[in-house]
């Protein structure tokens, strides 16, 4: 396993999930792709299928239908990954928690392995977090929570708690 | 024409069909209706003021279901809002998408939100909330989550 | 007998997961008929509004969307003090509109820099973003932050802008002069990109009425109606802009509106710094109470007119507080700009109308049809865009916008 992880934090593979999000953590992730901020020089680069993912960036608040999606979603996804969530949202809610369309914490059924807090985060403390967590995977400090036998949660049905 | 010449338009036309009006500046304009006014007050203001539909507002009230819509007439700096009051056992009211196309997803909106029923609407599911949205739930209405 | 399949164009942006916004029935080449389904984004921000007080939930509807950010907020406190009648000082004004004006260029930026990405112009996309950036440090020395400012409130703006500040603010905006004129003249000349785009996605203007279509969707169809001139708010009255129109309301018109736009919005702001160093006072009139009533707040979003309704009953709440983003009235203009458009031109056509997906809600896969077909997604999609201008370069020898190249 220690290999795989350890190809892991290599060149990472970045795949991102929004869930009824406001977009501005995302906007912010791209930002951190451009020439300015430049994730690329850290071998972080944005894929399009979650199939190659190794590292899943989550943002938003995940209502019914995200959550649902998004369950889907984490099915494809070759372990072991991470998941990184970005910006309040999918750590608290924030202030959408209370809606009649919050579904639960997103923590619930995805297995998140750390948390980058801002409305939004900056692009450096993106990157910064990236970072850290790539460096706690080398030297053994973290394990990817995927791997920890976590089991997702029961997926979403509307009519339970409406 | 300033909005009193536009509130004596309105009148002119729909003469007491007019329940009420509420000048509340040379903006803002709140004229009240039946829920039977609703079409005639519609074309009006697109044929005859040209106006722009901007969206429509439901809101749960003691008194009923009060649905506005909301109209702009740009080129006199003035918006004019429509008011209806309905029932709240069984609000309907006639649909405008089909003359007013902008009128659409808010008519979609309003029914999953608020349960007014819109008759003659082209379309009429589901918009914002899940297709299995369970019936009779309606987030905007007051008594929305209260089970006693 | 030609067979119908379905494609779903799912991400906005390229290179992010997000359910998908459209369905398209396509038969061959051409897209038949346009599905748009919502329901992913759906946060019940207006019940949630009922339970805040007028200031917090300023800090709410910042949060409907992060490009539109200060414009949520403007409408709203517009409508609160229309309810509530409450006066703003004349220096707020202009600390408004600075605020307003800097969104819509960076809006306006990354619109393009995506444009750019979906026609296979990655260079358009990276330096658009790189300039977007200074807009946002601007951003930043004024509101402190790069987005979601919380500069707005009822009564005025939560920060006054330093004098000594400004002659660096004018700076920065000057910096951003050229760059901005690199894009008109790069893309508003550029033979390669007329090919792709003018002609493309048409939204006649008895359409656009129709819809009730907004912002440069509407303007691009020659629909002249720009909330800042028709109902002046803010400081627009007391400067002097333009409102910036075409008239063919194809891909092409709404990138022009959008491009030339910035430029007014350089002046406006330009104008408001002025004003900044020669009128003093106070910032905000810090009301205490709202009085009971209604109020309109609209104002012109980058994408188009914003809308919040409030109702107040004297305590310190909205009872009601209805919230309309622009791209609820445009994205609809899509079932008509892209029937009987090729495949290969759907990414750019539904991309013109600059969905904030956030404001309006997130769309998605809608309702089955049969076809058993491969689907393509939206990066297959993207990919079709970015094939068709390469194959337009190998016969035309143009070889897109002239941009530098590092």
């Amino acid at each position: 396993m220690s290999g795989a992880i350890n190809a892991l934090t290599r060149s990472i593979n970045v795949f991102h999930l929004a869930g009824s999000a406001c977009n501005n953590c995302d906007i912010e992730i791209l930002d951190a792709l451009t020439p300015k901020y430049d994730l690329e020089r850290f071998g972080i680069t944005l894929v399009g299928s979650i199939r190659h993912a190794d590292m899943l960036l989550v943002s938003g608040v995940f209502n019914r239908k995200a959550a649902t999606r998004a369950q889907e979603l984490l099915q494809q996804a070759p372990k072991p990954y991470l998941v990184v969530a970005i910006g309040g949202c999918p750590a608290s809610g924030l202030m959408f928690r209370d809606s009649y369309n919050w579904y639960r914490q997103p923590s619930g059924y995805m297995n998140i392995d750390a948390f980058i807090p801002g409305c939004p985060p900056k692009p450096e403390a993106i990157i910064s977090a990236v970072v850290k967590l790539v460096e706690a995977l080398r030297s053994g400090a973290l394990a990817p929570r995927c791997l920890q036998g976590d089991q997702l949660a029961d997926r979403a049905r509307v009519a339970e708690t409406v | 024409m300033n909005s009193t010449d536009i509130i004596k338009r309105i009148q002119a036309h729909l003469g007491d069909r007019v329940l009420e009006t509420l000048h509340r500046s040379d903006r803002r304009i709140y004229i009240d209706i039946e829920a039977s006014t609703l079409e005639a007050a519609s074309r009006l203001m697109i044929d005859e003021f040209g106006a722009r539909f901007q969206i429509a507002t439901g809101v749960d009230t003691r008194q009923g279901i009060e649905v506005m819509y909301h109209w702009a007439l740009d080129e006199k700096d003035c918006l004019v809002t429509i008011r209806i009051l309905l029932d709240h056992t069984s609000p309907t009211l006639d649909s405008i998408a089909l003359i007013c196309p902008a009128a659409e997803w808010i008519e979609r909106e309003i029914w999953e939100l608020l349960g007014v029923d819109f008759v003659g609407h082209p379309d009429l599911r589901h918009l914002l909330l899940d297709a299995d949205w369970p019936e009779g739930k309606y987030p905007m209405r007051r008594d929305y989550g209260v089970t006693t | 007998m030609s067979k119908r399949t379905i494609i779903p164009i799912g991400p906005y942006h390229a290179l992010q997961e997000e359910p998908e916004f459209f369905k398209l029935h396509v038969e061959g080449e051409k897209v038949v008929h346009l599905d748009i389904e919502l329901g992913y984004n759906h946060r019940g921000i207006e019940k949630l509004s009922e339970s805040k007080d007028f200031e917090e939930t300023i800090f709410l509807v910042e949060r409907i969307c992060g490009i539109c950010s200060t414009s949520h907020p403007l409408a709203c406190v517009q409508a609160v003090e229309d309810a509530g009648k409450i006066p703003v000082p004349e220096r707020a004004l202009f600390i408004r509109s600075t605020v307003a004006e800097l969104e819509r260029i960076h809006s306006h930026l990354l619109w393009l820099g995506l444009a750019g990405h979906f026609l296979g112009f990655n260079t358009i996309w990276m330096w658009a973003w790189r300039f977007r950036e200074d807009v946002l440090n601007i951003l930043e020395l004024i509101t402190g932050n790069r987005n979601h400012y919380g500069m707005m409130k009822p009564g005025g703006v939560r920060r006054d802008v330093n004098k000594t500040d400004l002659p660096a603010i004018k700076g920065l905006l000057d910096a951003l002069q050229d760059p901005i004129k690199m894009f008109r003249d790069a893309v508003i000349q550029d033979p390669l990109i007329h090919a792709r785009t003018q002609g493309v996605g048409i939204l006649t203007r008895e359409m656009a009425i129709a819809y009730g279509a907004l912002g440069p969707t509407a303007r691009a169809s020659g629909v002249e109606i720009d909330v800042r001139r028709d109902h002046p708010h803010a400081a627009y009255d007391l400067v002097e802009w333009g409102v910036v129109t075409c008239e063919k309301g194809d891909v092409f018109d709404k990138a022009v509106v959008r491009i030339l736009e910035m430029f007014e919005s350089i002046r406006i702001i330009e104008q408001c710094l002025e004003q900044l160093e020669k009128v003093n006072g106070p910032v905000d009139s810090d009301p205490r109470f709202v009085a009971p009533g209604e109020g309109i707040g609209h104002y012109e979003a980058p994408r188009g007119e914003v809308f919040h309704y409030i109702r107040s009953d004297g305590s310190n709440r909205p009872i009601r507080h209805k919230v309309r983003a622009p791209s609820f009235m445009n994205v609809p203009t899509n079932r008509e700009t892209v029937l009987g458009a090729t495949v290969a031109d759907a990414t750019i056509i539904l991309a013109a109308v600059d969905p904030c997906y956030c404001c309006t809600e997130r769309m998605a896969v809608a309702i089955d049809r049969d076809s058993g077909d491969h689907l393509l997604d939206a990066r297959d999609l993207i990919r079709l865009s970015c094939e068709k201008t390469d194959h337009m370069m190998a016969e035309t020898g143009l070889q897109g916008p002239d941009l530098p190249m590092n």
